[in-house]
């Protein structure tokens, strides 16, 4: 009796019950991740149509011709090289402003907290509403405009192709900045005082205190703030269908998530919109290494 | 004398520079907020501190083209479904993983992190086909619900917290003879209520501003959230209005300001490192 009940504990654990606790959430992960992931990976690999409910038809595999067909179609390289603009300008930019105005927020000044929920706040707001404001300072006869006068670009910053993307990449380096202020806040308490000190000792200026002990010391949190910038920048979908109109203008500032939405939803061929998603995955998953590689100790 | 110089020139540098990026990030929140209750929002500087021509119809122009307090409505039902799945289910589930021994405790440890690197852009078109198609639940409030149903993140802090508080505690109260669900209620929920609230604050906030999965899931207008008819009125119905910036911009103050509000009265339990991956979803 007491054996039984021994190696039903063995095998059940000492709380059973647990197991009934953790169900809903890992019933919510199968279905939600596990199974769309082997989906997505299926649907890329077939040819993948949608039918009315409850009809068979056949769906060939078709090995990589899903992969083929997207990496030779024009629309899709270019929101591709898109993504690269943006993240071109985008991550250094994000990276060395939020590092510069934490360490600024870092030098014990007052009212630390009102400039925080100025930083702050951008990030929390939906973008939805952020990105109407935006529209309406840097449309055609909007306020930006109207100050820079003969100066003002045309066509207009959000319709001219060469300044779209741009003007995204500074969108969301705005809109995200004030989360990636706050990473290296906490990374800078982190940071011993005393090789400031020592630094200064040694008659080390500010700049030079900056640039040789605090950015060696928050080397963790940029290879974060790396990352996470990456992975915002190749997941861009509301920017460019609501601030540039759907990627406009003639394309010039489309992203690979916006194709999945044209390509796989309105002009229904999930195949090749399940593929581009998981070329970008896999290119997401490279740059993020390299950036982790970038920024590792020597 | 040197070094209080060196000191302190630091400081005034930086407040300079922080002045100047606070102003950059607070103007268009200045912008929004005028121009929602201007008749015509001003595109010249010399206007930008306005005296005269205050109104609330931009609420009331918007409201006759989206339904702005049904949108609002759409809104709050589906943040409050993500709430109640990740405040219920993620409690149980977090209890169960820090404090409960059970068989597959393993595999559900190892699924939670991969969850976190599975972008949701890459499970946009099997979800859509899944939760339209095969669930059948394309304009309804339970398939915006499904895929936020259960925040990882939010499951991840619950676990960290219930693991650290001592287990002497548990011990004697089940010597008492109290069961799990008890244990749970009575003795470990109060005593992580304050991430409670942390949790609550920044589930709140995923869901609140999501565009991208409701907009794909809804096509009757009655059913969505203000961000997908905002979006929606700034792309198609704007071109058509013959001033639509006033409402633009009284849709934009009227979506913001719910979370706004919430992280200036509850400030302190915002902590960077909470928020993370829990906003993105």
């Amino acid at each position: 009796m007491t054996d039984n009940r021994r190696l039903r504990t063995r095998w059940w654990g000492a709380q059973p019950i647990g197991g009934l606790f953790a169900l809903p959430y890992f019933v919510f992960v199968l279905a939600i991740f596990a199974y769309p992931l082997g989906f997505a990976i299926y649907i890329a690999f077939h040819d993948y149509f949608f039918t009315a409910p409850g009809a068979e038809v056949e769906r060939p595999f078709v090995g990589f011709d899903n992969f083929v067909t997207v990496l030779t179609d024009q629309r899709v390289l270019d929101a591709f090289r898109n993504t690269l603009v943006f993240l071109v300008i985008n991550v250094p930019l994000t990276a060395v402003l939020a590092l510069v105005l934490a360490a600024a927020l870092n030098t014990g000044i007052r009212w630390v907290s009102a400039y925080r929920v100025a930083f702050y706040v951008p990030y929390l707001t939906a973008s939805v509403s952020l990105v109407g404001v935006w529209m309406l300072l840097f449309s055609g006869n909007g306020l930006i405009n109207t100050i820079l006068g003969p100066l003002a670009p045309d066509p207009s910053w959000l319709v001219n192709s060469g300044l779209a993307m741009p003007m995204i990449a500074l969108y969301v380096t705005w809109k995200q900045l004030g989360f990636y202020i706050l990473l290296y806040l906490a990374a800078l308490q982190n940071v011993p005082k005393e090789l400031y000190e020592s630094a200064e000792t040694d008659g080390a200026g500010a700049l030079s205190r900056f640039w040789n002990v605090t950015v060696p010391g928050v080397r963790s949190a940029t290879t974060l703030v790396l990352i996470l910038s990456i992975i915002t920048g190749a997941n861009l979908f509301t920017e460019p269908y609501l601030l540039t109109n759907g990627g406009g203008p003639d394309g010039a500032s489309t992203t690979p998530v916006l194709l999945i939405y044209q390509l796989g939803i309105q002009q229904q061929n999930p195949d090749t919109a399940a593929a581009i998603g998981m070329i970008l995955v896999i290119l997401v998953g490279l740059l993020s290494l390299l950036a982790n590689r970038a920024t590792r100790e020597r | 004398m040197m070094t209080t110089r060196r000191r302190r020139l630091p400081r005034i540098v930086s407040t300079i520079l922080l002045t100047i990026a606070a102003i950059a990030f607070a103007f268009p929140f200045y912008f929004m907020v005028v121009g929602a209750f201007q008749e015509s929002p001003t595109n010249s500087p010399s206007s930008l501190i306005p005296t005269s021509g205050w109104t609330i119809g931009n609420f009331a122009a918007i409201d006759s083209r989206i339904d702005l307090v049904g949108s609002l409505v759409n809104s709050l039902i589906f943040t409050a479904g993500v709430l109640l799945g990740t405040v219920v289910f993620g409690l149980l589930a977090g209890y169960a993983m820090a404090r409960l021994d059970f068989r597959g405790r393993g595999v559900i440890w190892v699924l939670m992190l991969l969850v976190q690197m599975v972008p949701f852009q890459l499970l946009m078109i099997p979800l859509y086909v899944q939760i339209t198609r095969n669930y059948g639940l394309g304009d309804s409030y339970l398939g915006m619900i499904l895929p936020f149903l259960i925040n990882t993140t939010a499951v991840f802090i619950f676990t960290q917290f219930f693991k650290a508080l001592p287990v002497e505690i548990f011990e004697a109260a089940r010597i008492d003879g109290a069961g799990e669900i008890r244990l749970l209620t009575s003795v470990a929920i109060p005593l992580i209520r304050p991430v409670l609230v942390t949790v609550v604050l920044v589930t709140f906030i995923g869901p609140w501003n999501e565009f991208l999965w409701p907009f794909l899931i809804t096509k009757d207008a009655s059913l969505q959230p203000l961000a997908v008819s905002l979006a929606n009125y700034i792309s198609n119905v704007a071109q058509s209005t013959a001033n639509p910036n006033g409402a633009i911009l009284a849709g934009a103050t009227a979506l913001a300001f719910p979370v706004v509000v919430l992280f200036i009265v509850f400030q302190r339990f915002f902590t960077a490192t909470d928020l993370g991956a829990a906003v993105k979803g």
